[in-house]
């Protein structure tokens, strides 16, 4: 018996001041190979999770943003900015890491993953998921 | 899909309560639990978040966190609904869904 | 129903643990199943035998125990998070060269997919955290 749910990780953390950001992406990754219909939410300061240019050599941690580009190889490519969150801080899109994802239905042709949204629009999406982890 | 969104901080302390206000679609309820709670209070500057949405969100507050910080129910914004750790387990099992915004 | 419960931060740092306890108690009273309690992030740490909290409190350690043998419920710590915060049952202790253990009765330690499952699974999914 195969029940598709819909999944959606909600991130409203920065990356580095606390775990939370990291611990999330091990949970996408793992939850990928279960076949769900996954979505990711990056509001709140949780959009500076997604941002160019982080280098940790002097904070002495590890610098997992290059994980992030890897979400396309696991079939997650539903990733939802916050529109609001960005204007608030400051941030574009160009801000950001361009994540991609190979479309197969499409001749494998390069998408982009990172949709950015409204928060009227994210919140259509929330509530239209059936399982909302929040970090 | 009506859900229930619930927040644990006080609106003077993090921007959940409002991010939870927010994203809830109209129909949906939110539940505030433990320091939370402090969002349910009357007379303070965060007070009008939730009173300007009471009209398209249902708006609940756990009874035993009130207590716990010395809150009367007197004091909390009216159309706020007290309920205990059952009434949180109904309204879970009540909607789709639970997000909780921490 | 079937519901599962998620608990992100250790205990008595956070309320989170205490109100999950509570809402736990509340679900099987009210009749309903607890597929999973899944504990991830710093929650790990509310599977360590070696707290020793004051007496005049609740044990919040000991009452999980307590109510995972009474009700026989899946108490599930994330093996990645308890590897990073020293949650070790006697496995994960010789695989990982440690000279003890210290998970408390009534939990196990498991990988993240039991969480997926979890959603998967049961009814409704509540995370208590920070």
């Amino acid at each position: 018996m195969s029940n598709i749910k819909k999944f959606l990780y909600v991130n409203r953390k920065a990356p580095y001041g606390t775990i939370y950001a990291l611990e999330s992406l091990e949970v996408v990754l793992i939850g990928a190979a279960f076949e769900q219909d996954v979505a990711l939410a990056f509001l709140d300061d949780g959009v500076y999770q997604l941002a160019k240019g982080q280098d940790t050599t002097d904070v002495g941690m590890k610098n997992f943003s290059p994980t992030y580009k890897a979400l396309g190889d696991y079939d997650v490519n539903k990733i939802y900015v916050e529109q609001e969150s960005l204007d608030a801080r400051g941030l574009t899109l160009d801000d950001l890491l361009p994540l991609t994802y190979e479309d197969e239905d499409d001749d494998w042709a390069e998408k982009d993953s990172i949709k950015v949204v409204s928060a009227a629009e994210l919140a259509e999406i929330m509530d239209q998921s059936d399982v909302i982890l929040s970090f | 899909m009506s859900q229930l969104h619930t927040v644990n901080k006080s609106p003077l302390d993090r921007n959940a309560l409002e991010s939870a206000i927010k994203h809830a679609s109209k129909g949906n309820a939110v539940l505030m639990i433990e320091d939370g709670v402090y969002g349910a209070m009357k007379g303070t500057q965060k007070s009008g978040v939730v009173s300007d949405a009471m009209g398209d969100i249902s708006f609940y507050v756990l009874g035993p966190d009130l207590k716990a910080r010395g809150i009367d129910e007197g004091r909390i914004i009216d159309g706020i609904k007290v309920v205990d750790y059952s009434g949180f387990v109904a309204l879970v099992a009540e909607h789709e869904a639970t997000q909780s915004w921490l | 129903m079937k519901f599962s419960v998620m608990i992100s931060e250790g205990p008595y740092t956070h309320q989170a643990s205490d109100t999950a306890y509570n809402f736990t108690k509340a679900a099987l009273e009210s009749g309903h199943e607890i597929f999973r309690v899944f504990f991830y992030h710093d929650g790990v740490n509310n599977g360590t035998r070696l707290a020793t909290p004051p007496q005049d409190d609740r044990n919040v350690v000991n009452r999980w125990s307590e109510l995972a043998a009474a009700h026989d419920l899946d108490l599930v710590l994330c093996v990645a998070a308890a590897q990073r915060r020293g949650i070790a049952d006697a496995d994960e202790a010789k695989r990982n060269g440690k000279d003890a253990d210290n998970i408390a009765p009534g939990f196990r330690i498991s990988g993240l997919g039991q969480l997926i499952e979890a959603g998967i699974q049961s009814d409704r999914l509540v995370t208590f955290g920070d």
